[in-house]
């Protein structure tokens, strides 16, 4: 318990805040945007806004990757799945997500196999156990998850599995930033950068943030202190005027990242040209697709996939949600028709969605908060 | 799925030298530690496990740490370490 408390002691945290509220200028307001899904859910379940200055706004990225998979693509998984002799494998996250016609729960109830799996590799393993049947793998995640489904395609490869393949869905943090930085819709001052994604990609490839825009990042880890910690980081940056990337999560996070798994990432796989993001749109070069050697695991070329595109549902806000321009409940939807439990877009899907950690926490606008105990 | 789960390394599967047995909150699941061949886990590390595969050695603390992060977090973790029970890597 004792290595606990280091990362929880209300008495740092509030000795940081006032260290924060003390590098705040008179009269400038801050938005500082936390990219991971897992870093907005330490902030609401611990009420980390409440320690900050009201100058400071925490603004949710784009960072999960449940919530930016487009409906199109679940009804192309969709369709694979309900090919003759084949089983669709998924991550449990993934199993609620909306497509057009419904979600992957949803699919499995009326028969169609699709089958929860922990790891890649179990995925493998019932492929080995069902050689007369085609086992699809759902694929996705950020860098977080990429190298593993990497590795499996190896695996599969050096085993001469051939009823194995991955539907891919991997995308790329870096160009989701990019496009939220290049969106005029939204000033931000700085970044909280992601802990797990970083593992594998290291510090370096956020430079061109501090160097190309003159924005601060710091990488930072999920407790409550870490945040606060990388907050003051940036406040400190900003405050002297510097911009440059930091890392404040230095005991799991190498500054350049996961040599052998971004080896194995590009063995395997290459960045498509673009990829629908939802609510985003179009991104160039923000996913990444199988590469030609290795076709052969590649269910995009193996099944004929519709390739449709869904437009969301017109009551969905998400897209402004996942680009930090709405806060959840400034959606349309929020909290009564979109609920965790029946979900309208994804941000409410995964626990990890900023909807779903707003609901689950009851977190409001601060200053509207203020105003109710006023009057 | 977007978890980090820290595992101690208990022993290395004899004839697989990629995969390992770790022990998770008391579960002992074997895990591919073939992302870590620059600098191998020995038996008694930890390891940050993402969706059955260790992308990075943590120590003790950190360990520690990231445990009481994910129990805070609840049904999420509750459904990863259910997941993670159902696995079968070999």
């Amino acid at each position: 318990m004792r290595f606990v408390d280091e990362f929880r002691s209300a008495d740092k945290a509030h000795a940081l805040a006032a260290k924060i509220a003390g590098l705040c200028e008179p009269g400038r307001q801050y938005k500082l945007m936390e990219v991971c899904g897992g870093h907005t859910h330490t902030i609401y379940k611990h009420g980390l806004e409440d320690y900050l200055p009201e100058q400071i706004t925490l603004v949710h990225g784009p960072g999960c990757p449940v919530c930016v998979i487009p409906m199109g693509r679940v009804d192309d998984a969709m369709a694979l799945a309900s090919q003759p002799d084949t089983i669709m494998t998924s991550f449990g996250d993934m199993m609620r997500v909306p497509g057009s016609q419904g979600s992957f729960f949803d699919a499995k109830a009326q028969g169609t196999d699709i089958r929860m799996v922990y790891s890649p590799l179990d995925s493998l393993k019932i492929a080995r156990q069902n050689p007369d049947k085609r086992v699809v793998f759902m694929a996705i995640g950020f860098e977080t998850t990429t190298p593993s489904t990497a590795m499996t395609v190896l695996r599969a490869a050096a085993e001469g599995l051939d009823n194995f393949s991955i539907f891919c869905n991997h995308v790329t943090i870096i160009p989701a930033i990019k496009a939220i930085l290049d969106s005029p819709d939204l000033r931000l001052d700085g970044f909280i950068g992601p802990g797990h994604v970083s593992t594998v990609i290291g510090c370096r490839p956020y430079e061109f943030i501090a160097r190309d825009y003159g924005k601060p990042v710091v990488v930072a880890g999920f407790e409550p202190l870490d945040i606060l910690q990388s907050i003051y980081m940036l406040m400190v940056q900003l405050s002297e005027g510097r911009s440059e990337v930091e890392n404040q999560y230095t005991r799991v996070v190498p500054w350049d990242g996961n040599l052998a798994a971004l080896t194995v990432i590009n063995k395997v796989l290459e960045l498509r040209p673009y990829f629908e993001w939802r609510g985003l749109g179009f991104i160039s070069h923000s996913a990444m697709r199988v590469r030609p050697e290795y076709a052969k695991y590649d269910a995009e070329l193996l099944f004929e996939v519709p390739g449709v595109r869904v437009a969301d549902p017109k009551a969905c806000q998400c897209g402004e949600v996942l680009k930090g321009v709405l806060k959840p409940w400034e959606c349309k939807v929020f909290g009564t028709a979109c609920t965790p439990e029946t979900p309208i877009g994804t941000c409410m899907v995964s626990p990890e969605g900023a909807c779903a950690a707003y609901y689950n926490f009851g977190r409001m606008n601060r200053r509207r908060v203020v105003e109710v105990s006023i009057s | 799925m977007c978890l980090g789960i820290p595992g101690e390394v208990i022993e290395f599967l004899p004839d697989q030298p990629d995969l390992a047995r770790v022990d998770v909150s008391g579960v002992r699941r074997v895990i591919n530690v073939g992302l870590l061949d620059d600098d191998p886990p020995k038996p008694g590390e930890w390891v940050l496990i993402h969706v059955g595969f260790a992308l990075s050695k943590i120590d003790e603390a950190e360990a520690a740490a990231a445990l009481q992060f994910l129990e805070g977090i609840g049904q999420a973790y509750a459904d990863e370490l259910e997941a993670l029970q159902a696995s079968q890597i070999e």
